[in-house]
């Protein structure tokens, strides 16, 4: 029977989740790391027991983790992120321009078929690989070379490279997303980059229609159909049908369109989840209620799930990383909150029931499903 | 030897318990010693400087015999007392909450 290992990263360190197939009794790991800020945990698709953690604090920066047992084990391996040649700027809060600082790995994206390549999204916003298991990284410079990044600005969070999608039918295709910059694809690796922002609309830059500063907070896709992407932008649900060339609005009857995860069904590309927050200013759920909303369309058209959820007095939120999908029949849907929980449907969200209730602030959620 | 304490943080990352007893070559200053932690435990590299700029982490300080050495230069000779391994050399994470 297959098994299921969520990986939980946290503000306070990383809880590795197992189950078997029936997802109804889990086992808890952890903290692995305490004390430390987990932003991203995430097992390679060619080998799911090589783990790759980013470890971070204001006290003592970054560090890299690396299992090979399926996170029973761990060893620090290479945590020197340099940006090759010059630095340049980015616009900052203030609207002045600042330098690119390296402040701490946001999104680690091992490799389709080889576990020891690994992509690193990074705060200031630029992308690194390790083809050594993490030893060494080195930055595709070409992403932060692009002539828009001085017109780059941080989000709430920082300026951060925050989803890294690997396109498994075009080799050398990837797509990336900053906040507040927008989404970035390459087709040749990483050596050269252009924005994919046509069609998005952000009233709080200057230039609303603009090629970038776009606070686009997570993108997703299936890989059976990598040329639709979803958005779930500052404000703003979105899809394209043509690889990011351009966007349209799905946000429908949604109550809110402002949020930060998104993610797509395992079996049907036609199925999306977002969690809609209140509003840019307050970042925490509507009425009170924790609502995952599904569209079986594509987008337009939202049902609320709700069974198992509170529907009183719960303003937690729910974080760009915090959500995934597993691969069994029917789809599990996980998601972590602000609050400490992570909430498991194991029938595509009908239904949801908490794993765990009581853990530090969730930041990231991943899952794998084993043989 | 001299002997350095680690804040909780970077004994577990290093996966030592209490204090490093090293050898450091040359005069014993912050960067010698450093340098020292740096070369037998290289996991802690970029934990307590930074590792292009070799410069403090901002929410590190250094102290030693009541002082603290967070501002001196890495290259002035620590105390005697740390020298000859009577005081330990204290990598400290500021006290900032969290």
């Amino acid at each position: 029977m297959s098994r299921i290992r969520v990986l939980v990263g946290t503000r306070k360190g990383a809880f590795v989740l197992t189950a078997d197939g029936k997802r109804q009794s889990w086992d808890v790991s952890g903290p692995h790391f305490g004390g430390w800020e987990i932003y991203h945990l995430k097992g390679s698709p060619a080998d799911p027991n090589r783990l790759y953690a980013s470890q971070s604090s204001s006290w003592f920066g970054q560090v890299i983790q690396r299992s090979s047992d399926g996170g029973k084990t761990w060893e620090a391996v290479g945590n020197k992120f340099a940006y090759e040649g010059a630095v340049g700027n980015h616009l900052w809060y203030d609207g002045t321009q600042r330098p690119f600082e390296f402040a701490r790995v946001w999104h680690l994206e091992p490799a389709l078929n080889d576990p020891d390549t690994v992509y690193a999204g990074i705060q200031d916003a630029a992308m690194f690989r390790t083809t050594d298991g993490g030893q060494s990284w080195r930055e595709l410079p070409g992403l932060r070379n692009h002539p828009s990044a001085a017109q780059w600005q941080p989000g709430a969070g920082g300026m951060c490279l925050h989803t890294i999608l690997l396109d498994p039918s075009h080799p050398g295709r990837i797509y990336i997303a900053i906040s507040a910059a927008g989404v970035f694809r390459t087709d040749d690796g990483g050596e050269t980059w252009r924005p994919m922002n046509r069609g998005l609309v952000s009233e709080q830059i200057p230039n609303p229609t603009a090629e970038v500063g776009h606070c686009v907070h997570r993108i997703a896709m299936h890989p059976s159909r990598p040329g639709v992407l979803f958005m779930q932008k500052h404000w703003d649900v979105m899809r394209s049908d043509d690889a990011a060339e351009s966007w349209k609005d799905v946000g429908g009857n949604l109550p809110t369109d402002f949020g930060f995860p998104i993610d797509v069904h395992a079996h049907e590309p036609n199925t999306v989840y977002v969690v809609p927050i209140k509003s840019d200013s307050e970042h925490y759920l509507p009425d009170g209620k924790l609502r995952v909303y599904r569209s079986r369309t594509g987008g337009h058209e939202w049902e609320a799930l709700t069974k198992g959820l509170p529907q009183s007095h719960c303003y937690v939120n729910v974080l760009r990383d915090a959500m995934a999908v597993d691969a069994l029949e029917p789809c599990g849907v996980y998601f972590g909150t602000t609050g400490g929980q992570v909430y498991a449907s194991a029938d595509a969200g009908d239904s949801w029931a908490p794993i765990v209730r009581d853990l530090p602030s969730v930041v990231s959620v991943e899952v794998q499903t084993l043989p | 030897m001299i002997r350095v304490v680690l804040p909780a943080h970077l004994r577990t990352l290093a996966r030592v318990e209490g204090e490093l007893k090293l050898e450091v070559e040359g005069p014993v200053t912050q960067r010698s010693i450093l340098d020292a932690v740096e070369a037998r435990y290289p996991m802690l590299r970029g934990t307590i400087r930074d590792q292009a700029t070799r410069q403090r982490r901002a929410f590190v300080r250094f102290f030693a015999c009541e002082e603290d050495l967070s501002q001196d230069s890495p290259d002035d000779p620590l105390p005697e007392a740390v020298a000859t391994g009577v005081e330990p050399f204290l990598i400290v994470g500021a006290m900032a909450g969290g």
